[in-house]
């Protein structure tokens, strides 16, 4: 029984993983269609932000709160910038966003080598983050519940952004029907950066989350890229919450299957179990329903 | 053999596209070497210096590793001109990139035989680029000298092995292991040769010795989620973890390993992929109190490896810490030199001839060359980390022991092929 238990809170914790750094592609890709292959380099900048922070403010492991929000601000301009030069020239042209994304995550982290050189780095986490807590019998480490909190925080801020806020309508305004929404007066190609600037910039504020679990290096983002479009292709475009139910059934999957077999054989059998479910429901799990013609 | 990463699965139809333009960019990225070649091309020995090839990964992934182990050889060669040199002759080292890439090692390998026409050559790293260039040598009968550890059952008559082979390493670890009670082991490895290779020859010796073997399970290479891994560890009652994960991955791994309430008092984990190098990058904080197997340490005492260290971190930076396969290598040039010094020749066969017995004067130790299998006698070296990432000697076999590179020696592994 504890096995299951044990389990099952391991798979939440994947699944938080997997939540945190796939929910800026579900803006980014998921909202917008841009296919960018880059998203991991920001996951990587903000993991180095926390990394530059602690260094210059040095002490206790606190920092990496701290962290958040510049790391927040640095992915998101690095994704702005990128959406300005580059990608809004290519947005009828996916396959090629496609390759020059992918070559700018290249040059990304070329630049993150040349800066910070190539052997991984480490941030300390705070003290309360590396021990782990006891519940009934199963051990809850203390670094998957802050992510699993940091996860469904982000969650809730994007979901009241894209609900309540002005700007959250006019993102949706955009997606649902573009030409609608520019006759409407909306500057949509406003709307857009500001889209790609949230959602880069919560790969930022994943990349934080990820120095509490792995290496920081040029090429983690690299570790992080696949499932996080895993993710929204199974949660269906344009649909928060379909993200949100694929990450936690992803990563419970996994878990369990990587409990009984092996990790190779759990992943073919993961990514057997999503090619069977695409051909079932082609579209992912939600859609989003419009009347747009398109 | 550390600091691979490979980037998972495809998913998009779209990241086929991908590789395929992958595929493209690391063909174009080969230098084409068109000299067709004869075997046994001659080492230019004439002229007042002699060339000497020094084959690493100066780039790509490989590099963090490789990088230092090119500074050890430069290191060593340079210290042999300021003493005069080889038979009278400066050394003049030929670095070429072998740039993470099997194929580009083959190449390079052989521009330096046929091209710089060098007397001998000295370096790669993964078990995967000694094969890709083991042709190369046996085909123009010129020497390689190969400074890290491997999975053993290999012999080539123009390859020097300088690092250790298994019953140098693995083996002593598990002796080690035995003789402290941790009989009930769990093994973690990466998802390649070395660690199969490796798991395989344990599983063989646990049968042997009345130890047993719980579980094991592998990751691929570049895999940073451990979370089902330590638990299945921390389930089986296993005494001691046996770990061969390589690169990155072992950063995931030890901090699952430490959040998850497991530590090296309870439940020790014995790495053979960790050296000092390593510890630095992946945090000494996770990894205190843990066990590696190795045949030299930084803290190894000894006039020469104080020597070795402060030549080193001079020439290097203060900060930078000395490993076991750089050891090797800087041993392997200093070796080189006294094989040719006793054949006084530069010929290959003759200095072949003239390397059964030699010694040097190690920061390891003193090393003596074994003829017949062309690998040297090490001292096994268990070690623990300590809060600042160096390592210190736990345990060792009390003197070099014999290389067996296909374990004749062991009635164990006689179902080994």
């Amino acid at each position: 029984m504890t096995v299951v238990l044990n389990q099952s809170f391991t798979g939440v914790g994947i699944g938080a993983v997997l939540l945190l750094v796939a929910l800026g592609l579900t803006l980014t890709f998921g909202q917008m269609g841009v296919i960018n292959m880059a998203h991991g380099e920001f996951i990587m900048a903000g993991a180095y932000t926390a990394y530059v922070l602690q260094r210059s403010v040095d002490g206790t492991g606190l920092s990496l709160l701290l962290a958040l929000p510049p790391a927040f601000l640095v992915a998101g301009t690095i994704g702005a910038l990128l959406e300005w030069l580059l990608v809004r020239r290519l947005y009828a042209r996916p396959l090629d966003t496609l390759l020059v994304t992918w070559g700018v995550s290249l040059m990304l982290q070329q630049l993150a080598r040349d800066v910070f050189g190539a052997p991984n780095v480490q941030t300390r986490a705070p003290d309360l983050l590396t021990g782990n807590v006891s519940v009934a019998g199963v051990t809850l480490a203390a670094n998957r519940l802050a992510i699993l909190g940091l996860a469904l925080l982000s969650v809730l801020a994007l979901t009241l952004v894209l609900r309540l806020t002005p700007l959250g309508r006019r993102i949706r305004a955009v997606v649902q029907n573009r030409d609608l929404a520019e006759v409407s007066g909306i500057a949509t190609e406003r709307v857009d950066r500001t889209t790609f600037f949230i959602g880069s910039g919560l790969a930022g504020v994943a990349g934080v989350a990820l120095t509490l679990v792995g290496p920081i290096g040029p090429t983690m983002g690299t570790n992080y890229i696949v499932d996080a479009f895993l993710v929204v292709v199974v949660g269906g475009i344009g649909q928060l919450k379909g993200s949100v139910i694929t990450a936690f059934a992803l990563g419970v999957l996994q878990s369990v299957l990587e409990y009984s077999t092996t990790v190779s054989v759990a992943k073919v059998a993961v990514l057997v179990a999503i090619v069977a479910f695409l051909q079932w429901r082609p579209q992912g799990l939600y859609t989003l329903r419009t009347r747009s013609l398109a | 053999m550390s600091g691979l990463s490979i980037s998972r699965r495809g998913l998009l139809t779209g990241l086929s596209v991908l590789g395929a333009s992958a595929a493209i960019g690391a063909c174009g990225a080969k230098t084409g070497s068109d000299r067709t070649s004869t075997a046994g091309a001659k080492a230019d020995t004439s002229g007042d210096t002699v060339r000497v090839g020094l084959l690493n990964s100066l780039s790509g992934t490989m590099a963090i590793s490789e990088v230092t182990v090119h500074n050890a050889l430069l290191l060593a060669v340079k210290e042999i001109n300021a003493d005069g040199g080889v038979l009278g002759k400066k050394l003049d080292p030929v670095s070429q990139d072998g740039a993470s890439d099997w194929p580009t090692f083959a190449e390079k390998a052989e521009a330096l035989i046929t091209g710089d026409k060098v007397a001998a050559t000295f370096g790669c790293w993964t078990s995967a680029s000694r094969k890709a260039v083991k042709p190369v040598f046996e085909r123009h009968r010129s020497l390689l000298f190969y400074p890290v550890q491997y999975e053993g059952l290999e012999q080539s008559p123009y390859i020097f092995y300088t690092g250790a082979t298994t019953n140098q390493q693995i083996v002593p670890a598990l002796d080690y292991l035995r003789k402290k009670g941790l009989t009930r082991l769990y093994l973690v490895g990466s998802d390649y040769v070395f660690p199969r290779t490796a798991n395989k020859i344990i599983r063989a010796y646990a049968k042997g010795n009345g130890m047993r073997v719980l579980g094991e399970d592998y990751a691929p290479l570049g895999s940073t989620e451990f979370s089902t891994i330590v638990n299945k560890v921390k389930e089986s009652g296993a005494d001691a973890v046996f770990n061969t994960l390589n690169g990155d991955s072992n950063v995931a791994f030890f901090k699952e390993y430490k959040s998850s309430g497991l530590s090296a008092k309870a439940l020790p984990v014995l790495s053979v992929s960790i050296a000092e190098e390593e510890v630095k990058s992946i945090g000494a904080p996770y990894l205190e109190g843990q066990l590696t197997a190795w045949n030299y340490y930084q803290t190894t005492p000894g006039a020469a490896n104080t020597a070795f260290v402060e030549a080193y971190q001079a020439a290097y930076g203060k900060d930078k810490p000395t490993s076991d396969p750089m050891e090797a290598a800087y041993l392997s040039v200093h070796l080189w030199k006294a094989m040719v010094e006793k054949a006084g020749s530069f010929d290959v066969a003759k200095v072949k001839a003239a390397a059964d017995g030699i010694t040097f004067d190690a920061p390891e130790g003193t090393t003596t060359v074994d003829g017949a299998t062309q690998h040297v006698h090490k001292t096994a070296r268990i070690g623990r980390i300590g809060a600042d990432g160096l390592i210190t000697e736990v345990w060792s076999s009390g003197g070099p022991i014999k290389p067996d590179p296909y374990l004749k020696g062991y009635d164990w592994a006689s179902g080994l092929s």
